[in-house]
């Protein structure tokens, strides 16, 4: 059998924790929850950027235009967060709650 | 390296699915360092030793020290409700199976995943990542990085805006 790993286990891998964020953002109902597991799915797309950046070596190195793309998506996830963060907390303050079913017309 | 690969693609996976299912908001913020943890080790065994770090830095460190700060500023409960709405729980098994039967016959069919891991040069004297990908930042890539700074100060400038106690 053969044991070495290849990039179908990181794809896999990847898939598997997509779905997971998937479905936390589709089952939860607490916002900041739902927050988490959208920083979770775009943490599962950056691992298929670094296995792919590692399999398909340039001149014996990881092709580290891939690790480039992740220091930006890295970058736009923490300015993301800061942004939606201070949104959620705005929400709050308007309706005392951060329980999506309860958050249901877009009026004040 | 086999062994690695399972070890923490299974920490990973333990604590995504912590994020899920845990009720309380600060275990699942808990479970959710546990799961960037583990991405980072998988990134680090990538040779991929620059952006493994950030994500223990920037990931695990700062941006999990916001969601716990916002979740005991508002002071979040458990979510209320035994059980939660089958519809919910239908509709996302749908949706998830649906992803999930989509990502295997992808790669069942096409032979992009089949590749093991290539040998990477040894040689003495060879740049590292963190040069690597410095160089590539401030040469080829220094326009992204002009958008990216001022895409920081839009958001510092925009949560400034939104965190005052009147939104005019």
């Amino acid at each position: 059998m053969d044991t070495a790993i290849t990039l179908n286990h990181y794809l896999y891998f990847s898939g598997a924790l997509f779905a997971i964020g998937l479905a936390g953002v589709l089952i939860r109902r607490n916002l900041i929850v739902i927050f988490m597991c959208l920083e979770l799915m775009l943490s599962a797309a950056a691992i298929t950027l670094v296995a792919f950046s590692r399999f398909h070596p340039e001149n014996g190195q990881p092709d580290y235009d891939g690790h480039v793309f992740l220091f930006f998506i890295i970058t736009v996830a923490a300015a993301e967060v800061a942004v939606g963060l201070a949104i959620i907390v705005a929400l709050f303050r308007a309706r005392e709650t951060t329980d999506v079913s309860r958050i249901d017309s877009m009026k004040f | 390296m086999t062994l690695f690969f399972y070890l923490f693609a299974a920490l990973a996976l333990i604590g995504g699915i912590g994020v899920v299912a845990y009720r309380n908001p600060v275990t699942s913020a808990f479970s959710m360092i546990v799961s960037f943890l583990g991405i980072a080790a998988l990134f680090i065994l990538l040779n991929a030793y620059l952006v493994g770090i950030l994500q223990i830095l920037v990931y695990a460190g700062a941006i999990m020290v916001l969601f716990l700060f916002i979740i005991m500023l508002l002071d979040v409960k458990e979510e209320q409700g035994k059980t939660y709405p089958v519809i919910a729980i239908t509709g996302a098994s749908v949706v998830v199976i649906g992803f999930l039967s989509l990502v295997v016959t992808a790669l069942k069919r096409s032979q992009v995943g089949s590749i093991g891991l290539p040998r990477l040069s040894d040689a003495e004297g060879a740049p590292t990542d963190v040069q690597e990908i410095g160089i590539r930042l401030f040469s080829e890539y220094w326009f992204p990085v002009q958008v990216v700074g001022l895409l920081l100060l839009t958001a510092t400038v925009g949560v400034v805006v939104l965190s005052q106690k009147e939104l005019r």
